[in-house]
């Protein structure tokens, strides 16, 4: 925080000048002491569990763990690089999951669960977006109030209890049959939203204006951005995020709950945080997001083929939340940055 | 609800499609709706003639989870079956100062019983006391008060005894055999009850010296979080010979990751008693071969007891002429052989 949020602008703020960086990922890559991070873990996992760690099948599960919530983080990228928030995204999986595999959902068979869960994720992102886009609310306050609410519904329609699902092509999706060459499709959709969230940051229009809001809404706007229309848009793309998220998650678990996506706002924006996007905004980075879910997943991944406890595990995650954005911090200034 | 129109609003335009969809997207009810919670225990309460009115507090936790739906159903159902008995519920809450107020709340309306499953014993004693002091009993259901000033009569579960009858259970299928590894998916950390469950399974396995336990790794109680932490613990440990799980409804992501990792070559053991576990018992084709149970039937027998102490009467069958000072439930193990007498308990 102490550095002025525009500076860290790299593009002017229209962005028509067709000024790319010369190499497509320099603005991603630059950030990346994660990279040195997750090398570290890989290596810790290689050497306490030889026999397990590097197994295809660990890597298999690793990615796929990280799927849901990397979908998410995609999503929170987005709102944060525009100098946003969104505290509502582990309710608005809840919320869609549930609604997703109701009995009566769960009638019309995989596309029902699917339409349901991404039209509720994305109901709730236009909620978000007028709130805060056209109703002037701060993202904190606005999203705050999504997250209590979709909690209380989500809780509502399921009464506390576990909806089954019984949809037999919605449970395929989730199992080894359904691998393509080795990798589960759900590790495929994570893969799809991070190729697309890329390209979406850092070679559109769309992009460079979200950047250029977060830089500095007052002068996107002189510039001729319509403000509002793109945060609305940013809190849209949020909750398609979580709708999708929600999906991979009724895939994986089998299951629709009210405790579904438990803290995923919290785990979204510290995955962001670490991999480079900024709070204050202007600056965003998918590669860098994705890094930091994985980074999050390999240890819990290491912690647990070790057998150690889930408090040891939360310790550590402070510890490299804290680590990274302090490395990151030092070598921002070191390559004299700005 | 019929089902047939808002299928036929479907074929309507898009927007009203879409609208129609997710309508009937809120509906839960099931096909079949299985009796489920249905007032499951038959055993006729002491006294089934009414008596002198009751009115009778109710305060829980929220319902966030299929056992704390299960024991706010049973409690009203319960209720509903005396003409004389008044049930004054409230809203559930697993803040510790909402649940206070809630209390006080009923202390003030001057209800003859209250029946209180604190979310946090520790931390609601201080009500429980002010209840008594008030000259209103309380019956402390599950969760225990720090001080039996607090109430007149506890009961509830025995999560010792569900870690001991999981050991016992499990011990007895493998002590045969040499070298026996077992694994445990255990509940929440940071409550109490964890702690209990797994210092009962742990006691009950150090009868049997063939068997080690390898790995211990603990969720939330939810689907999300048994699925995530049983594809780890699968991963951990290619191979073993039983698993204990302490909650069936995270049980339900356990099974799910073990169908994902393809394994079965292990037993596995449940607890709590939720209807799928049962059912996937009965059906005896997966790894899950029986479950402990933790019943919410508990919380109809609090209102028994609840009514018969605003009535200033016994139990019947009991010499005594007082209700007793506390109940302990027994964790009955459910197995393929007594399903079908413990099935109308299963909660969903």
């Amino acid at each position: 925080m102490t550095q002025p949020a525009p500076v860290t602008t790299a593009e002017p703020p229209a962005g028509t000048s067709g000024d790319r960086p010369p190499l497509g990922l320099r603005a991603d890559v630059r950030n990346l002491s994660l990279l040195g991070v997750l090398a570290v873990l890989i290596a810790v996992g290689g050497i306490t569990r030889p026999d397990q760690f590097l197994d295809t099948s660990n890597l298999q599960l690793v990615l796929t763990q990280a799927s849901v919530i990397g979908v998410v983080t995609v999503g929170m990228t987005f709102v944060i690089t525009s100098g946003g928030i969104d505290l509502s995204v582990g309710a608005i999986v809840a919320l869609a999951s549930v609604w997703a595999t109701t009995v009566a959902t769960q009638e019309y068979g995989f596309a029902g669960i699917l339409f349901t869960a991404v039209v509720v994720g994305l109901g709730c992102g236009l909620v978000n977006g007028v709130l805060i886009a056209y109703g002037g609310m701060v993202p904190f306050i606005a999203t705050l109030a999504m997250l209590a609410s979709a909690r209380g519904l989500a809780l509502q329609i399921t009464e506390g209890r576990t909806q089954i699902v019984t949809v037999q092509s919605v449970l395929d999706l989730g199992v080894p049959d359904a691998y393509v060459l080795g990798v589960p499709p759900l590790v495929l959709v994570f893969a799809a939203v991070t190729v697309v969230g890329w390209l979406l940051l850092n070679r559109t229009t769309f992009g460079r204006r979200t950047v250029a809001v977060g830089g500095n809404a007052e002068a996107a706007r002189l510039a001729g951005i319509d403000v509002r229309r793109q945060r609305l848009y940013l809190y849209l793309l949020s909750g398609l995020c979580c709708g999708i998220a929600a999906f991979l998650l009724i895939v994986l678990a089998g299951s629709g709950q009210n405790t579904n996506g438990n803290l995923y706002e919290l785990d979204a924006i510290a995955a962001a945080i670490i991999g480079g996007t900024l709070l204050s905004g202007g600056r965003g980075t998918i590669v860098g997001s994705v890094l930091g879910v994985l980074v999050f997943t390999t240890i819990t991944n290491i912690f647990a083929l070790n057998n150690l406890q889930s408090d040891v595990q939360q310790i550590a995650k402070g510890a490299i939340i804290v680590a990274a954005v302090l490395v990151q911090r030092r070598t921002a200034r070191g390559t004299g940055e700005a | 609800m019929p089902r047939t129109s808002r299928r036929n609003l479907l074929f309507g335009t898009a927007a009203v499609s879409a609208g129609a969809l997710l309508t009937a997207c809120t509906s839960n009810e099931p096909r079949n709706a299985a009796p489920g919670t249905d007032d499951a225990v038959g055993n006729a309460p002491a006294d089934d003639k009414p008596g002198a009115p009751v009115t009778i507090g109710f305060a829980g936790p929220q319902a966030d989870h299929g056992w704390l739906n299960a024991i706010n159903e049973n409690a009203k159902r319960r209720a509903e079956k005396y003409s004389e008995v008044t049930l004054e519920i409230t809203e559930g809450s697993n803040d510790t100062a909402a649940q206070i107020g809630q209390i006080q709340t009923l202390i003030n309306k001057k209800v003859d019983v209250l029946v209180i499953l604190p979310a946090d014993g520790k931390a609601l004693t201080q009500v429980g006391l002010q209840a008594m002091k008030a000259g209103i009993p309380v019956i402390n259901l599950d969760r225990v008060f720090a001080s039996p000033q607090a109430y007149r009569c506890w009961i509830g579960g025995d999560n010792y005894g569900m870690g001991l009858n999981a050991g016992r259970y499990i011990g007895e299928q493998l002590k045969d055999k040499p070298g026996a590894k077992v694994v445990e998916l255990a509940g929440l950390d940071n409550l109490e009850l964890t702690k209990q469950r797994t210092q009962g399974f742990d006691d009950a396995l150090k009868n049997y010296p063939n068997i080690t336990k390898v790995a211990r790794q603990a969720a939330e109680f939810t689907v999300e979080s048994g699925q995530a932490k049983m594809a780890q613990l699968l991963q951990a440990q290619q191979r073993f010979d039983a698993l204990w799980n302490h909650d069936d409804d995270q049980g339900v992501g356990a099974l799910r990751a073990i169908q994902q990792a393809g394994r079965d070559d292990f037993l596995m053991v449940g607890g709590a008693g939720a209807k799928s576990a049962m059912d996937a018992i009965k059906a005896g084709d997966g790894v899950l071969k029986a479950t402990v149970l933790y019943p919410p039937t508990m919380a109809a027998s609090a209102i028994d007891l609840a009514r018969a102490l605003g009535q200033k009467k016994g139990v019947g069958g009991m010499s005594e002429l007082e209700i007793p000072a506390s109940i302990t439930l027994y964790s009955a193990v459910v197995t393929k052989e007594n399903v079908d007498e413990y099935l109308p308990t299963g909660f969903n």
